[in-house]
């Protein structure tokens, strides 16, 4: 009887350490990854780097189309997958009635999600670039990321919505509220942190992803800034430059690493430590909403 | 038997799908009383109570038939032609478990009002200190009105939402167990503040606790398998029940 004890308090051990040492390598790659990239990269990191457009020499390239590209990019597919993204879900939540209908679409989102990006790609040229017209844009570029992030902004919206208590949704339809008005006062407000990190989550995937850029045409060398959003003349907005052509930062690594000369390697390493932070901030952004929005609602 | 009325409750059916639940049920709720519905679980004093404000509607394959008709305007609250939200603007609602919105004790209070397009602040402050004087909480809270209802201990969260029910002047108050997840001395005041109520307001409650409707009920409706097997005065269904059910029920030989 005691051996048993005995043998079972060394099982729990051993697992204990396995679990600890799958644990280590896992964090251990990425350190080393990051630590590696970091060495490569870092000489190259200088303020010219960010102001710089690229160039046939290695030392005279820069990133500044390739963030700028990467920033108006996001802008674009979080205006398109905001929206949609959390209109769906809060339909599918609270609107739709439950039957194989909605069953269907639900399994379908949850497909989608898993798509190969590469799809997408292939979809938007067909539909923005070819049918619409739209070009190798940024518009394009914009509402193809918005896309292939849809899903995961459905998911999340869900999620966050199906956490808050039906005793609070009762409560406020006790007090006379109709649906809208619960969902305005209670659902929405409650479920955003939830939603806002799904955003954010699916934002940091979209910056990362190169498959679908490249497929509907992102160029590799762009020596110019999209045009201005500000015109000196009336009406003094313009949105020409949604229809400029683009590169991003994953776009720009891809081409430098498959050039042979040494030095656009270090270009490669420097602009995956920009990306990298980037991701690293966004999901660190995410994680403090998350924690600002769990310590102000309790149930 | 019943002084002036409230609502009467007239061959009451309700279904869940093709759930028979609640069975030809007619009950008088008088004015400004107490009437208490008790009954082993799961014998519909539950659904019958949420029959009043129409949370049934919130969810599909419910289906009423029958009246409950509030006086003095004779409205049939269960026709489908009245507006849910009409009705649980003059019935509110307190739930089994509080039920607190996660916001200041002032928006707790001032929600049913705010929903109805009510945003002057004089009046809304008025109504918050009316409400929680008329909840037994005013001393408690005047001075955090704007801190989180969620500091609050279980049985003053559960007199905030009666506050809150109070806020927007029902003529119907329904209690669905209110005092079941609350210890004692919490319990009495939630009474105390019951029996104070009702000289202004009508109050249903459903309890599993015989002793609390025998305390403060003026009238019992006992419940058993969906039907109302007997109504009185809660003195005679306590003393002196007619029916064998529910002396078995009360002296606590079955459910």
């Amino acid at each position: 009887m005691r051996d048993k004890v005995k043998i079972s308090k060394y099982l729990d051990a051993a697992f204990a350490i396995t679990g600890l040492l799958f644990c280590l390598i896992g964090i251990g790659v990425i350190i080393i990854l990051f630590v590696d990239l970091f060495m490569d990269g870092a000489p190259r990191l200088t303020l010219k780097f960010f102001s710089s457009f690229p160039s046939r020499f290695p030392d005279e390239a820069g990133i500044l189309s390739a963030w700028v590209g990467s920033l108006l990019i996001m802008f674009i597919t979080a205006l398109a997958a905001i929206p949609v993204g959390v209109g769906a879900g809060i339909y599918l939540e609270e609107y739709a009635k439950k039957n194989w209908f909605t069953d269907f679409i639900e399994i379908n989102i949850a497909n989608l999600a898993g798509v190969p990006s590469i799809i997408y790609g292939l979809l938007a040229l067909g539909i923005f670039v070819y049918m619409l017209g739209f070009g190798e844009s940024i518009l394009t570029g914009g509402l193809t990321l918005g896309l292939l992030i849809l899903p995961i902004v459905i998911i999340a919206t869900r999620e966050a919505i199906r956490a808050i208590p039906q005793s609070i949704r009762e409560a406020s339809y006790a007090c006379g509220a109709t649906k809208w008005q619960t969902i305005r006062w209670h659902v929405l407000p409650y479920s955003m942190g939830g939603i806002l990190t799904g955003i954010i989550i699916g934002l940091s995937r979209a910056i990362g992803e190169t498959a679908p850029l490249v497929t509907i045409g992102a160029l590799t060398f762009i020596a110019f800034l999209p045009s201005s959003p500000i015109s000196s003349d009336f009406p003094f907005i313009s949105f020409k430059w949604l229809f400029d052509s683009f590169t991003v930062l994953p776009v720009q690594i891809f081409n430098w690493v498959s050039r042979p000369q040494k030095g656009f390697h270090v270009n490669a390493a420097a602009a995956s430590i920009v990306l990298m932070v980037m991701t690293l901030l966004m999901n660190g952004f995410a994680i403090y909403i998350r924690y600002r929005f769990r310590r102000k609602i309790r149930w | 038997m019943v002084e002036e009325l409230k609502a009467e409750v007239k061959n009451l059916n309700f279904y869940y799908g093709k759930n028979h639940v609640l069975k030809n049920i007619n009950l008088p709720v008088a004015r400004r009383k107490i009437t208490a519905l008790i009954g082993p679980s799961g014998c519909g004093k539950t659904t019958f109570l949420r029959c009043f404000n129409r949370m049934h509607d919130l969810y599909p394959g419910n289906r009423y038939e029958g009246e409950i008709v509030l006086y003095p305007d004779n409205l049939n609250i269960l026709s489908p032609v009245v507006d849910p939200i009409k009705v649980r603007m003059q019935i509110s609602m307190v739930f089994q478990k509080p039920n607190p919105f996660p916001k200041s004790i002032y928006e707790n209070v001032v929600y049913g009002l705010k929903i109805r397009g009510v945003h002057k602040k004089n009046y809304l402050d008025e109504v918050v200190e009316k409400s929680l004087r008329g909840a037994a909480l005013w001393d408690e809270v005047k001075d955090r009105l704007h801190k989180p209802a969620y500091d609050l201990s279980g049985g003053q969260q559960q007199r905030l939402c009666i506050a809150r029910a109070l806020a927007t002047n029902p003529r119907i108050l329904l209690f669905d167990e209110p005092t079941s997840a609350l210890d004692p001395i919490a319990t009495a005041k939630i009474e105390e503040l019951m029996v104070e109520l009702k000289k202004e307001v009508t109050i249903l409650i459903v309890t599993h606790n015989m002793q609390q409707a025998a305390r403060v009920s003026d009238y019992t409706a006992f419940m058993y398998l969906g039907e109302v097997i007997e109504f009185g005065k809660t003195d005679k269904i306590f003393t002196n029940p007619s029916e064998k059910l529910t002396e078995e029920y009360i002296t606590g030989r079955f459910g």
